[in-house]
């Protein structure tokens, strides 16, 4: 995907540094070339953008979009960054900021191709399993595993229905 | 399935058979999908995806589909299968650089493959030789279907097939045309031909896709826009679009051959005699010489070779095929002295069958 912006290793290095007022300034790095970038940053000390830059205000906070999808944990910035979305419930997360961007690519914001023969028929199913599988988590992050292995036997059923 | 007798053929999409194969070399449909209850592959941990992986992998290989499809774990292959599969245009790069669980299903014919886990978590593909837009669709929707039955995607009513990148979300399709297009790059009228797709919202990328050069004058045009536009729109508007690059492909090789025949005769008889002959060959010059036998082949400018022969030399060259050949790896100045080698063999082989 992307290259480094220093050297033409592939970036794995994703900056947002936020200048205030709406603006932010995006790097793509390579590890090596990263490091650099940071001690060079910290170098500066107070001449650098990064350290100086306005508290950022309620305002700019919504603008750069600090708000986190609860399924897969991105926030629009992220999106930003590296130009992919986290899950499919991103779309509805992030609306506000999306529509535009697809209205942008497309030129139009509504779908009007193939539908799923099984839809909606489906989508009860998947908004059940999609739940299952965030309380089969919940049970793993705290050790409750008979409740885990129970969800996980639910969840084998609805998927091979 | 066994990826070394692959090396024997030259794969669907070099096939060159069908309406308009000397120009129109192959026919493309892509469909990106998504699993509705896993976040996207960007996103999932390796356990996840391994998840994925192993849901996917015992669908398709049930699918009730003829002809049947056979899974490939990545994990499974060297690096140099891996790029074999990308020669032949089963798998996408990304797919064979990325990391962790990932694979995909191909028919044996090579006509269909099913990624896993690459940007989306499936991208199905078809890919015809020639002018074959609507059947490859055909396929492409009929198999979408049957896996459809199987697996809950990502859906909106709104906004249609959820993706992970929302260039492609809508119809989540790719239909693109490879074209093999040397008289228009030799008269400098190409990029004139760009601009104008370009207009209309077309793409037009290089032989293996996304950032790669056009080498060989092969070139793939496809769509940009997939949502506000029903699958047949977005097919019509392509196959529409086609015949008017044929035909300028063909009045350029007429210029060419009424006003510099002398010049045009002599790019090709050079470029075989190079192939004939010489002692280190790059995949790129390789690709270049080929594409002006190639041309010379449909002029009539040239007859030691057929088309089918050029067309499989076009991929036997290829650094995985020729390793997968020769069966040794080999770093890249060795692979130039022995794609030579091959070069010649094979020309003198062929030149001995026509005499």
């Amino acid at each position: 995907m992307h290259k480094c912006e220093r050297c033409s290793s592939p970036a794995t290095v994703h900056i947002t540094e936020i200048l205030g007022e709406g603006k932010f300034e995006e790097h793509h790095l390579c590890e090596g070339c990263a490091q650099k970038y940071f001690q060079d940053t910290q170098g500066k000390g107070a001449g650098s953008k990064a350290l100086t830059a306005e508290p950022v205000s309620e305002l700019d906070e919504a603008l750069f979009g600090q708000q986190e999808c609860p399924d897969c944990g991105i926030k629009f910035v992220d999106f930003r960054n590296n130009h992919r979305l986290g899950c499919s419930r991103d779309y509805d997360v992030f609306r506000a900021e999306l529509m535009p961007l697809l209205e942008n690519i497309h030129g139009e914001t509504r779908h009007c191709g193939k539908t799923p023969r099984n839809f909606p028929k489906n989508k009860q199913a998947e908004a059940e399993m999609t739940q299952l599988r965030q309380r089969l988590k919940r049970a793993v992050d705290r050790e409750d595993y008979e409740e885990a292995a129970r969800l996980r036997d639910q969840l084998k059923t609805l998927e091979e229905a | 399935m066994n990826l070394d007798s692959m090396t024997h053929s030259s794969g669907e999409w070099l096939r060159a058979f069908g309406p308009e194969a000397d120009i129109v070399i192959s026919s493309r449909i892509r469909l990106a999908r998504n699993l509705s209850s896993f976040p996207f592959t960007n996103r999932a941990n390796t356990h996840q995806k391994a998840e994925i992986e192993t849901y996917l992998k015992a669908r398709l290989e049930k699918l009730e589909f003829d002809p049947r499809l056979v899974y490939l774990t990545l994990a499974n292959l060297t690096p140099l299968d891996r790029q074999l599969l990308v020669e032949r245009q089963l798998i996408s790069r990304e797919l064979a650089n990325s990391e962790g669980p990932r694979g995909v299903a191909v028919a044996p014919n090579e006509i269909i493959s099913v990624m896993v886990n690459e940007e989306d978590h499936i991208r199905l593909q078809v890919i015809r030789s020639g002018f074959t837009l609507d059947e490859a669709w055909q396929d492409a929707d009929r198999l979408d279907d049957k896996l459809e039955e199987r697996v809950p995607y990502a859906f909106s009513e709104e906004l249609g097939y959820l993706t992970a990148c929302p260039t492609n979300v809508g119809t989540g399709l790719r239909a693109s045309v490879m074209l093999h297009l040397p008289a228009l790059v030799l008269i400098k009228q190409i990029e004139k031909v760009f601009r104008a797709l370009q207009k209309i919202n077309l793409a037009v990328r290089g032989l293996y896709g996304e950032g790669s050069r056009a080498s060989g004058d092969f070139y793939q045009i496809s769509n940009q826009v997939t949502l506000g536009k029903s699958e047949t729109t977005i097919i019509n508007e392509i196959r529409d679009v086609i015949p008017q690059i044929i035909t300028y492909e063909r009045q350029a090789r007429q210029t060419l051959t009424r006003e510099n025949h002398a010049q045009v005769l002599d790019r090709v008889k050079r470029a075989f005699g190079v192939l004939k002959n010489a002692a280190m060959m790059t995949s790129e010059e390789t690709m270049d010489l080929l594409s002006s036998v190639r041309l010379g082949v449909n002029l009539g400018l040239i007859d030691d070779i057929n088309i089918n022969e050029v067309n499989d030399l076009f991929i036997h060259t290829q650094p995985a095929h020729l390793q997968k050949i020769l069966g040794k790896e080999l770093d890249s100045e060795e692979r130039n002295s022995e794609r030579a080698r091959f070069l010649r063999d094979r020309l003198r082989e062929i030149d001995g069958n026509m005499n």
